[in-house]
């Protein structure tokens, strides 16, 4: 029914500075496309690492290693002629601290499509800057002073900014990471509206550190632990009927009232099943 | 065991007395420093000005500044040559170095990776902590004689080696290498969230260099140029070693000359006996300082601006 925009296989990454750390241990996922998959996980477990070696952008950093691959649309990432920069047009990343270009406020949405010429005319940009500032919800709070500095805008103002100047250049998959966690909870909430309206129009893979935020956005849920994909299911399966023992853990550990009695239960017949690691 | 609870209570009062105590006079001891930086600048400036005083009151600024004869023995006091000399030395050092400046920064920053990088740092920050006088000394062996005997001959101009063009030379190679220092620590400095947001829409290194790196470690690369500067227009000893002074305005960048700071050393020992002289030359010192002065600070609202444009 769903088709796979993202796939990786095997993939692993090591780092290799002064301590070797192996942040993803093989790694074989689907992300199906138009809908939204989160990566949850304690911190530390490589969900960062997983999210950046999607697009390559961990390779701005020294001393990364990487085997096996990651196929977009079933071409793979790694082994391609096509130029990196063009890649990561099509698969954008979102950071997790707000981080606005030093830019105006319409610049920063502009960045991206003047940079691959998108726009032939001025009116044509314009009108694609609003577009998409329109689709973050952030239109309105700041279209009488789009030539002041992106980082004049609130952090979640800034967040909802980030989306927007990713969206610009219609990306088929959007890596979110983390993006509400450094926000206070009203601004946290506004952009996770954002996220729910995107989710029907665009491949979304987001990390998220908060349990409840998987349950309410996601359509997929991944589960990493230490560099270990543990479990991946469609989120109410996920939540209501984890299959391993540590999700259960996890899940346990994290949620309130509403799941309890499930993960009891489960947490019941976990015993029966051998632990894994 | 009341008492004793008691005697504590007073003992933790009086602690607490002693700290308050000191966190008050930390702040006055601090403050004072502060104000003393301020105090001392004053200071200085008046009572150079002071000094300057017995030259102001015989010659009108405008007649000691467009005169460009200068020959204290005669008492003529002309400091444009000495002006032009020092417009010429910075103007030539930062249009030499601030490119190349910038450039390496750049490389380090960006593109060095590894051992190379940390080779290549490490030999900008020794070449940076060589005292200039040693630069003088290799350039006098190396620069003079490269430039008397091949480049000004090959650009048809006489000269013998010394002087503006030589002095810029070496003056950018003194220079250039704190520059870099400077300006690879601001970028360094700079998030990798830029970069990464940067390269997520799918620009390439250099376009994010050009358009977001350089903006927003600008108000950072600013600073190291300006302070650059500032060491170029007040040094001394490498003009002095190498400017071949002569008192005629400058007929070319090749010619010989001075700057402000040469003009002080230069006539330092022999005419501070005569009062007018000794006065003359602490005009200039006035000079250097309210020059350096008016340029830092507008450097600083620049810097301010700059930092608010470009803010992330
Ligand atoms: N640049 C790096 N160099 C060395 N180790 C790193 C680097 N980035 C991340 N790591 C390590 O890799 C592991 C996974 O990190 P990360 O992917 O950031 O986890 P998460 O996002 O789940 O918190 C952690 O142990 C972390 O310390
Ligand atoms: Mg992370």
């Amino acid at each position: 029914m769903t088709d796979t925009a993202l796939t990786t296989e095997n993939l692993a990454v090591t780092y290799t500075g002064n301590r070797e750390v192996e942040a993803l241990k093989g790694v074989s996922l689907e992300f199906p496309a138009n809908q939204l998959t989160a990566i949850i996980g304690p911190s530390g477990c490589g969900k960062s690492t997983l999210l950046k070696s999607l697009n390559r952008l961990h390779e701005i950093q020294p001393n990364v290693e990487i085997t096996g691959d990651v196929l977009l649309r079933d071409r793979s990432v790694y082994n391609t002629d096509e130029p990196v920069p063009e890649l990561r047009k099509r698969i954008g990343y979102v950071p997790q601290k707000p981080t606005p270009l030093p830019l105006s406020i319409y610049e920063n949405v502009a960045y991206g499509l003047k940079i691959h010429g998108r726009c032939d005319s001025k009116d044509e940009l314009d009108e694609r800057v609003e577009t998409y500032l329109r689709k973050v919800n952030l239109w309105d709070e700041v279209k009488d002073r789009l030539d002041a500095p992106g980082a004049e805008l609130s952090t979640g103002q800034i967040q909802r900014l980030c989306l927007a100047r990713s969206l610009a250049v219609e990306p088929e998959v959007l890596l979110c990471d983390e993006v509400t966690s450094a926000l206070d909870p009203i601004s946290a909430e506004t952009v996770e509206e954002t996220l729910a309206d995107l989710k029907e129009e665009y491949t979304i893979i987001m990390v998220t550190h908060s349990m409840d935020q998987a349950k309410r956005l996601a359509d997929e849920v991944v589960f990493l632990y230490l560099g270990d994909l543990i479990e991946t299911n469609d989120t109410r399966s996920f939540f209501e009927n984890p299959q391993h023992e540590r999700t259960q853990q996890f899940v346990t550990g994290h949620t309130a009232v509403e799941y309890t009695e499930s993960s009891e239960e489960s947490g019941a017949d976990s015993e029966t099943v051998p632990a894994e690691r | 065991m009341e008492g004793s609870t008691d005697t504590a209570a007073s003992e933790g009062r009086s602690r607490l007395g002693r700290r308050l105590l000191t966190e008050r006079l930390s702040s006055y001891w601090l403050q004072g420093a502060g104000y003393f930086a301020i105090a001392l600048f004053a200071f200085i400036v008046l009572a150079l000005l002071y000094q300057s005083l017995p030259l102001l009151s015989e010659y009108s600024l405008v007649q000691v500044l467009a005169s460009s004869n200068w020959n204290p023995a005669e008492n003529e006091f002309g400091f444009l040559p000495a002006i032009v000399g020092t417009i010429y030395v910075t103007a030539l050092t930062m249009v030499m170095g601030t490119p190349i400046a910038i450039l390496a920064a750049i490389y380090i920053a960006e593109y060095a990776e590894g051992r190379t990088k940390t080779l290549v740092s490490s030999f900008i920050d020794v070449l940076a902590a060589i005292p200039s006088v040693i630069f003088g000394l290799v350039a006098l062996i190396v620069v003079v004689p490269f430039v008397g005997d091949y480049l000004a001959p090959a650009l048809g101009s006489g000269a013998t080696g010394t002087g503006i063009f030589t002095v810029s030379l070496v003056m950018a190679i003194v220079v250039t290498p704190f520059m870099i220092s400077l300006a690879v620590e601001s970028l360094e400095a700079l998030p990798d969230e830029l970069r990464e947001s940067s390269l997520g829409v799918g620009a390439t290194k250099w376009e994010t260099i050009r358009i977001v790196l350089l903006r927003a470690a600008g108000p950072g690369i600013f600073s190291a140029v300006l302070l650059g500067f500032g060491r170029v227009f007040g040094a001394t000893i490498v003009p002095a070693m190498l400017i071949g002074g002569q008192t005629q305005l400058p007929s070319s960048p090749f010619s010989t000359g001075q700057t402000l700071p040469t003009l002080i050393v230069n006539d330092f020992g022999e005419l501070m006996s005569i009062p007018l002289t000794q006065s003359a030359l602490i005009f200039v010192g006035l000079m250097l300082v309210v020059i350096v002065w008016l340029f830092n600070f507008s450097a600083m609202l620049l810097r301010r601006w700059l930092q608010q444009r470009w803010q992330y």
